[in-house]
């Protein structure tokens, strides 16, 4: 029995949200702050001949207008700018010379008294460039090609020969288009300069200790000089991973004038960086008569920038997903003249995934068996691509079976374009999804004082995942103790070290090490009663007592009982606190650790216009305990708003002549509004794991998305007979085929 | 954390000002403002009543939603000085000490949101619709709610949340 | 945002001469301000005019309705008038961007929305609208949302506004009034195809201003519909759009009217196709000639060649529905 895991509270951070007090990156000030505007380059490759500021600086209000000709001094070493989650290669240095990369890099940033003097300023910057053709077209680079340096499972088998001999197979090339995170909040950085030189700095991220880390390197200050402090971020998915070009301009401009600066991206310049890669993908499935697969092919070519390799977990799924003796995978990037691509939710998982469940599906009407049965009869209780090692829990099978229930599966007809609702056809498809369940190492402190309040903390994010909330509830529940007495506090670079958020880690890997501090914190109290040598707590361990209501207790005999404030006064001080690392323990090498999903999709399409509506959706999930009900579940039905954009709308449109995005605003590059939305449903079924991590939950905040833009590829398949393999579905290519 | 110094506003030396006076969140205020300085970067910019978010700056994303005279406006759009004399209800007015609104305390029952970016404008939003009068089912809320997008996509709580709210408010916009 | 001067003029009159060469008025601000934001537009003065009395809906004589030029969307859209006669203009104008916009856009301002093409809005691109002679790049680049009607080699750029199509349909009249006093310009003649001028929008001249549209008695209540493709179901700018209106002797076609949106540079209208289907039978294989015929001479780009196979689909069911009257109450 648990008092607040596994139970539906509402967010912690939840008051502080809906009133509009919860403050963003771009919402600190001092009295002294000035504002920055960037500048970003007309062309995609070339170089700065000249950048005339001289209308700019006429400006009232204007101070400087920082350009690669009078930045502060940086570092030269390009290890300097390497982050957390940096791509291979030479990582891109904002304002350090005059060649230009991309298209809309930074060139300039105007600092101003005010954002209104600033953003004027910036439009009278005049560039000069001397310009050279980019290469932007991955179809036509194909040519350029180049293995990504990563490491993917062995091939097994033969799978050319076992795909030639089989009887049953598939073939396809699947297409899908970059895709940007954006999040609601733009990026922003406020540096408040201090007149001792140390930076405070609030800056959009999804790691503050990535963030001082990569300011520390880069200006050659002491770490001790950088903090950085974040409490809340308004959305990432992955685009606060690296920490961003606006970062870097606003510390060059608060060094220089030795004043707080604040710099903001507009809606414009949030696709002048990382985004989700253009991708291309050849699958080739084949099965025996009874389904069993023989055969998986899997190639991938991916859009990278002509300075870092970006590789992401795109092709090894193919190789996990389901039980095949024969697997052969590849994976390529071609560079092109664009800005690197960036980790966004469930990187490489989505695009991988996507495929192999579009050709799955394929396979599922060559073989004459339902897509469902086809997974049923490819289920693997272990993991092909680790030598078969056992998962620590793997409970798909359960997840396909209360999925289909709920969905009415089982109301399926199983010819395509045999279920109609006047002009509507109608259609069901469905999709597998899967994401691993990592743990990194991590570190929480806890802290208790004299009044009975707890306080943890750990310098991780929370990006809208909640993240406050199930650290307060687990850190609460250690302790016995209403939530109200237990706070939970993130985003500041000088808290116990945390890794990145993000990869649906920081519940196993923060979480772990909350509980583990709360654990530490809990064998003081004890060793602090023990000291007392008449205490009735003298022979107990800490598994032999309970900690409820501020209190310590015997679990045999309950009536032994210490006030937590007692202890406290024992020792002599006002608070005790303990700190706490978290790691992965050995035995998990044995075991693969992984997140599953079923999705089921109905879609109505208008067969006269290819115009499609997401009528419902289940998704049945197993992704160990859910510890917070309310945003877990939020994280799903987040997860499956995003795939819905991805199928269906999300799509970057690039000027191959210019390597520009032209549909640089939310106008234009669409992504799901409330109407687009319908019926959403999340399952999450029962998943016992004591490999996993202490806590035995997995981590949601990726699984949600995966598997959703192949089930609704299938449904339209199903619907119309048609067979779209080209992300997004927009209605052209479903009347047009 | 600690709360953000009030920043003055600052009008640029030699610029055309405009005297405008507006009641903001219940309080009759007299501001100096230029006339290029929109309704949303005077509340964020010059106020410090960040409340109401920027998320697109370009009336493509609804996060700027408040009330002009009772109306769901898009803050970005509209230049300060063109306010003049106008009453004006930002998130920040909403609450009654700590007494939430219907709607806020709607959204916070209901999760109807994440990283809480475009929360603000989303309530704005709903206090507005539902005073318009023409929402009344799940589709038509959910049409006139698509102003006020979210990327994190808790468009299915943020429905069930407006479902709660709708009756409460219906009272109080008839009072 | 450039520095400009500000004013609020209380009179047409006054307001007319406060304007400069380099001014612009502005109402609802929604499209103005964003262009101001992209520093696509520049001008050295805004002449406010939201305090000129422009904002009524009144009946006119002829009984038809003049709609004030300050009159928000949304007032428009919900006016019992309008919903009774013109539910046509009020589906259309509730199709169109979102509550937010819609509370804040004025009559004469959405006749004034500027294109939403790529490189108008985007000054590192080159576009002939936005800076004569420096060349269309929606031509050989992004073309998915360009006109396939109208356009000409210097521009494909197409007319944003949903109400526009649908004040189209009805013949609606754009009352105006300049230095040498008032005049009127039918719907048709008000916004231009591009060909060598495409910086120009409309015949407004630019010392006018719009104070009113007025509506004909006829708004074909009882069959009617509007009919928006968009890449999402709501909040977007149409792929194609069409407003359609008839009135039906039993089984036959009395009167027609067609307009199309997202087409062209202008809401795409021809009276000689709508003067064809008087007679013909309330069939569709009517509308498919009549959707041929306003669609003879399209030509598309590379991305948005199937606008032409859309758009002819989406008049078939515009004209099926209303002649269904399923839109009517």
């Amino acid at each position: 029995m648990t008092i607040h895991l596994e139970k539906a509270v509402s967010r912690v951070d939840g008051p502080l949200k809906v009133t509009g007090r919860a403050l963003y990156a771009g919402e600190f000030g001092t009295a002294d702050l000035c504002t920055g505007y960037v500048v970003n380059s007309s062309i995609a490759k070339g170089r700065i001949l000249r950048i005339d500021t001289t209308e700019a600086l006429k400006v009232v209000g204007v101070l400087d207008v920082l350009t690669h000709e009078n930045r502060p001094a940086v570092a030269s070493y390009n290890e300097s700018y390497t982050d957390m989650d940096a791509a291979d290669g030479k990582h891109f240095r904002p304002l350090y010379n005059d060649r230009i990369l991309y298209s809309m890099q930074p060139v300039a940033l105007v600092v101003a008294e005010s954002f209104e003097a600033a953003r004027y300023a910036a439009s009278l910057v005049r560039v000069d460039y001397e310009s050279e053709p980019p290469q932007a077209d991955l179809y036509a680079q194909r040519s350029e090609a180049h293995k990504a340096p990563t490491e993917l499972p062995p091939d097994r088998g033969d799978a050319e020969e076992a795909w030639t001999q089989a009887p049953v197979k598939v073939e396809a090339e699947y297409h899908s288009a970059a895709e940007f995170h954006n999040p609601m909040e733009m990026h922003a950085s406020t540096v408040i300069y201090s007149t001792d030189g140390k930076l405070t700095i609030h800056d959009k991220t999804q790691g503050v200790q990535n963030s001082a880390q990569f300011i520390s390197n880069i200006f050659g200050l002491p770490d001790g000089d950088v903090r950085v402090v974040t409490p809340f971020v308004g959305g990432a998915f992955g685009s606060g991973l690296r920490p961003q070009y606006q970062l870097v301009l606003a510390t060059m401009a608060a060094l220089k004038l030795k004043r707080s600066v604040r710099v903001v991206l507009s809606r414009e310049q949030m696709f002048s960086f990382g985004h989700r890669p253009e991708t291309l993908q050849h699958l080739k499935l084949a099965c025996d008569q009874d389904g069993k697969l023989v055969s998986t092919i899997h190639e991938v070519m991916g859009e990278t920038s002509s300075f870092e390799d970006f590789t992401e977990m795109v092709v090894v799924w193919s190789a996990s997903l389901y039980q095949c003796p024969n697997v052969r995978l590849k994976y390529d990037l071609v560079p092109l003249d664009l800005y690197t691509p960036l980790d966004m939710r469930a990187p490489g998982a989505v695009l991988g995934v996507y495929a192999l469940e579009s050709a799955m599906d394929e396979l599922s009407y060559a073989a004459g068996i339902d897509p469902l049965e086809l997974r049923i009869r490819n289920f693997t209780a272990t993991d092909p691509a680790s030598g078969n090692n056992p998962y620590s829990s793997k409970e798909l099978l359960e997840c396909y079976r209360q999925g289909a229930e709920r969905f009415g599966w089982n109301k399926r007809s199983p010819q395509p374009r045999s279920m109609k609702e006047g002009r509507q056809l109608i259609g069901y498809g469905m999709a597998t999804g899967v994401w691993e369940a990592m743990q990194n190492p991590a570190s929480a402190k806890a802290v208790i004082t004299i009044d009975g309040s707890v306080v943890v903390s750990s310098a991780t994010a929370d990006i809208g995942t909640g993240t406050y909330t199930v650290m307060t509830q687990i850190a609460a529940e250690c302790f016995g103790l209403p939530l109200e007495k237990v706070t939970f506090k993130l985003g500041d670079s000088t808290l116990p070290k945390a890794p990145l958020e993000g990869g649906s880690f920081t519940v196993s890997s923060v979480g772990s090490a909350v509980k583990q501090a709360c654990e530490a914190l809990q064998q003081q109290l004890l060793d602090q009663a023990k000291q007392d040598d008449q205490s009735p707590f003298k022979n107990f361990e800490l598994t032999d007592v309970i900690f409820e209501n501020g209190t310590m207790r015997i679990k045999a005999s309950p009536q032994e009982c210490i006030e937590i404030t007692e202890l406290l006064k024992q020792g002599g001080s006002p608070s005790m606190e303990a700190l706490a690392s978290a790691s992965p323990k050995e035995e998990r090498d044995n075991y693969t650790t992984a997140t599953h999903s079923a999705v089921f999709v109905e879609v109505r399409v208008d067969e006269d216009f290819g115009t499609v509506q997401i009528s419902r959706m289940v998704s049945a999930i197993a992704a160990g305990r859910i510890l917070s009900l309310k945003p877990g579940r939020n994280q799903i039905l987040g997860g499956m708003v995003w795939g819905i954009g991805m199928a269906l709308q999300e799509e970057g449109m690039l000027d191959k002549k210019l390597a520009r995005w032209m549909n640089h605003n939310i106008a234009e590059y669409h992504y799901p509004v409330n109407a687009d939305i319908h019926d959403l449903d999340v399952i999450f079924v029962k998943e016992h794991d004591e490999i996993v991590n202490p806590l035995g939950a997995k981590g949601i905040g990726e699984i949600g998305i995966v598997g959703v833009a192949a089930a609704i590829a299938n449904a339209i398949y199903h619907a119309t007979g048609k067979r779209i393999r080209d992300l997004p579905i927009t209605l052209d290519k479903v009347f047009q085929s | 954390m600690n709360a953000t110094p009030v920043r003055q506003h600052r009008p640029e030396a030699e610029s055309e000002t405009h005297s405008i006076s507006l009641l903001l969140n219940g309080k009759q205020v007299q501001l100096t403002v230029e006339p290029w300085t929109t309704l949303l970067d005077l509340l964020r910019e010059h106020l410090n009543l960040t409340g109401t978010k920027k998320g697109c700056d370009h009336g493509q994303c609804g996060a700027c939603t408040v009330l002009v005279n009772g109306t769901r406006i898009n803050a970005c759009l509209s230049l300060a000085v063109m306010q003049d004399g106008a009453e004006i209800t930002t998130i920040e007015g909403l609450a009654n000490g700590d007494q939430l609104h219907p709607m806020q305390a709607a959204f916070v029952e209901q999760d109807a949101f994440q990283c809480g970016y475009c929360t603000p404008g989303q309530i704005c939003s709903a206090i507005g619709m539902i005073k318009e009068g023409k929402a009344k089912t799940r589709d038509e809320i959910r049409e006139q709610m698509s102003g006020n997008l979210c990327r994190c996509g808790a468009y299915t709580n943020i429905l069930a949340a407006i479902e709660q709210a709708m009756p409460a408010c219906q009272g109080e916009s008839r009072e | 945002m450039n520095r400009f001067s500000y004013s609020k003029p209380q009179q047409v009159s006054e307001a007319l001469q406060q304007l400069s060469d380099t001014g612009r008025f502005i109402a609802g601000g929604t499209n103005l301000l964003d262009l101001m934001k992209e520093n696509v537009a520049r001008p050295s003065q805004l002449v406010d005019i939201n305090a000129l009395p422009l904002n009524k809906i009144e009946t006119t004589q002829a009984g038809g309705l003049r709609i004030g030029a300050l009159v928000k969307n949304s007032t428009v859209a919900y006016h019992p008038d309008v919903e009774r006669v013109y539910p046509l203009l009020a589906h259309a104008i509730l199709a169109g961007a979102s509550a937010q916009l819609r509370n804040m856009a004025s009559t004469g301002g959405n006749l004034l929305q500027r294109t939403r093409c790529y490189y108008f809005y985007d000054v590192g691109t080159p576009c002939n609208k936005r800076e004569p002679g420096s060349g269309c790049g929606a031509l050989e680049g992004q073309n998915r949302i360009h006109a396939i009607l109208g356009h000409s080699e210097q521009c494909i750029a197409v007319h944003p506004s949903d109400m526009c199509v649908a004040l189209a349909a009805l013949e609606a009249t754009v009352h105006v009034s300049g230095p040498s006093g008032n005049r009127s310009i039918p719907f048709a003649d008000f916004h231009r195809l591009p060909g060598d001028t495409p910086h120009l929008d409309t015949n407004l001249a630019p010392d006018e201003i719009i104070t009113a549209v007025e509506l004909p008695p006829r708004g074909f209540a009882e069959n009617f519909a509007y009919l928006k493709l968009r890449d999402r179901a709501s909040y977007a700018f149409a792929l194609v759009s069409v407003a359609a209106g008839l009135e039906l002797n039993g089984t036959s076609i009395g009167a027609a009217r067609i307009a199309l949106g997202g087409v062209a540079h202008k809401p795409w209208r021809c009276p000689e196709v709508e003067a064809a289907l008087i007679g013909k039978p309330a069939t569709e294989e009517s509308y498919r000639m009549a959707a041929d015929a306003l669609l003879q001479g399209a030509v598309g780009f590379e991305h948005n060649r199937f606008k032409i196979e859309l758009a002819r689909r989406a008049i078939v069911r515009a004209l099926s529905e209303a002649a269904a009257g399923v839109n009517a109450q």
